[in-house]
């Protein structure tokens, strides 16, 4: 009977710290969230100008550009994986991992040999769980994502997609990240980024009327030219900016979830607890009566 | 005179704008200056300062390395991965 009651009690206990810790995760998630979603909206200022200036350009000059013409016959195809470093963020990381496997399981339907890119610890753990290869990773910086990341990563993808395909060039480069939707909602969201289409997924700032025309210097292939990897680069960096706050919600989420679950254990073993002690203390009643009973008879 | 509205944008944050008289900034192809009613221009930047003389006559500079800069109305927008006020 005392076994049974201390067995409840240090259940309790271990629901308790467990319940501190996760509270704590959710707390420290929250505030980064908030930071996380200021970065994004900071970032929105240069992406709206890179992508203004873009589609000026693109507007404007009839220049054909390789990161903007399809191969005829594609044969490679890369996929760019924005996980996470850590855990603990509910289904975060699995779903973009299986949006991953969806994707390469429709290119390679479509004959495409795959290559993949990973950013994150937990992409990068998958893949060498399963021996699957991929090109490179990058790891470490997820939770606050550095600019220089986004354009070693672009540097990285642009060098593969112009080399030609039979030197090993990939032509076609998606990427695929959690997208920040609420706080409650993140969603594993697929970007075809090269070969480019400018209009594609790229919020028009409101303007009235249409783009002046512009003077170019030094001429319009020039500035496409510097412009187009500049592009890249602030779309990898707001997929990066997007996934880290998009964990950071999921993290929260999950950890709230986590908290609340040990809550209903503590109060579960708490009743279970409190009637074990009754039932102890009734027998130690019992006993005594009969014990007494017992001895009054005898005499 | 009507004022240029500039702002300096760097990948992660907004780093200046306001009003000002005159933009100087350097392009691969040479110097330029932009005053009021300039017309529409994109240009690569080159290595070197922009100066923003301020519409209060103060001059800002900033370090804007493999940016451009896009003049359109009277908006003035100077963009670089990295740039800095100096």
């Amino acid at each position: 009977m005392g076994a049974q009651l201390r067995e409840y009690r240090a259940r309790i206990r271990s629901a308790q710290t467990t319940k501190k810790i996760t509270r704590a995760m959710e707390l420290i998630s929250t505030s980064r969230i908030q930071k996380a979603q200021q970065r994004v909206r900071a970032s929105n200022p240069y992406a709206r100008a890179v992508t203004h200036a873009v589609s000026a350009v693109a507007t404007f000059s009839n220049v054909g550009h390789p990161l903007t013409t399809e191969a005829e016959n594609p044969v490679r195809a890369a996929i760019v994986v924005f996980s996470s470093d850590r855990g603990l963020a509910g289904a975060f990381n699995s779903q973009v991992l299986r949006e991953a496997g969806e994707l390469r399981n429709r290119l390679e339907g479509e004959g495409k040999e795959v290559v993949h890119y990973l950013v994150g610890r937990k992409a990068v753990g998958y893949f060498a769980f399963r021996r699957r290869s991929y090109e490179k990773e990058w790891i470490g910086g997820t939770d606050s994502p550095e600019f220089e990341t986004a354009q070693d990563i672009a540097r990285t993808i642009v060098d593969r997609f112009v080399q030609p395909t039979d030197e090993g060039g990939v032509d076609e480069i998606h990427i695929i990240y959690n997208r920040f939707v609420s706080m409650l909602v993140q969603e594993p969201e697929t970007v075809r980024l090269l070969p480019l289409e400018i209009v594609e997924g790229v919020e028009e700032p409101d303007r009235s009327g249409p783009l002046p025309l512009y003077e170019f210097e030094p001429d319009a292939n020039t500035v496409l030219d510097a412009l187009l990897p500049v592009y890249i680069e602030s779309r990898i960096f707001n997929a990066m900016l997007q996934s880290a706050a998009a964990k950071h919600a999921a993290t929260q989420k999950a950890m709230k979830a986590a908290s609340d679950n040990a809550d209903n254990l503590i109060g579960d073993y708490t009743r279970l607890a409190n009637n074990a002690r009754q039932a102890e203390i009734t027998q130690q009643i019992a006993e005594i009566v009969g014990g007494a009973d017992a001895l009054g008879s005898a005499r | 005179m009507a004022d240029l509205e500039v702002s300096v944008v760097s990948a992660d944050r907004e780093l200046w704008a306001g009003t000002a008289r005159q933009v100087v900034a350097r392009t691969t192809i040479g110097q330029i200056g932009i005053l009021a009613g300039h017309e529409p221009v994109l240009g690569i930047l080159a290595e070197g300062e922009v100066r923003v003389t301020t519409t209060d006559g103060q001059v800002v500079t900033a370090r804007a390395e493999n940016g451009f800069l896009s003049v359109e109305n009277d908006q003035v927008t100077i963009v670089a991965g990295a740039a800095e006020l100096t």
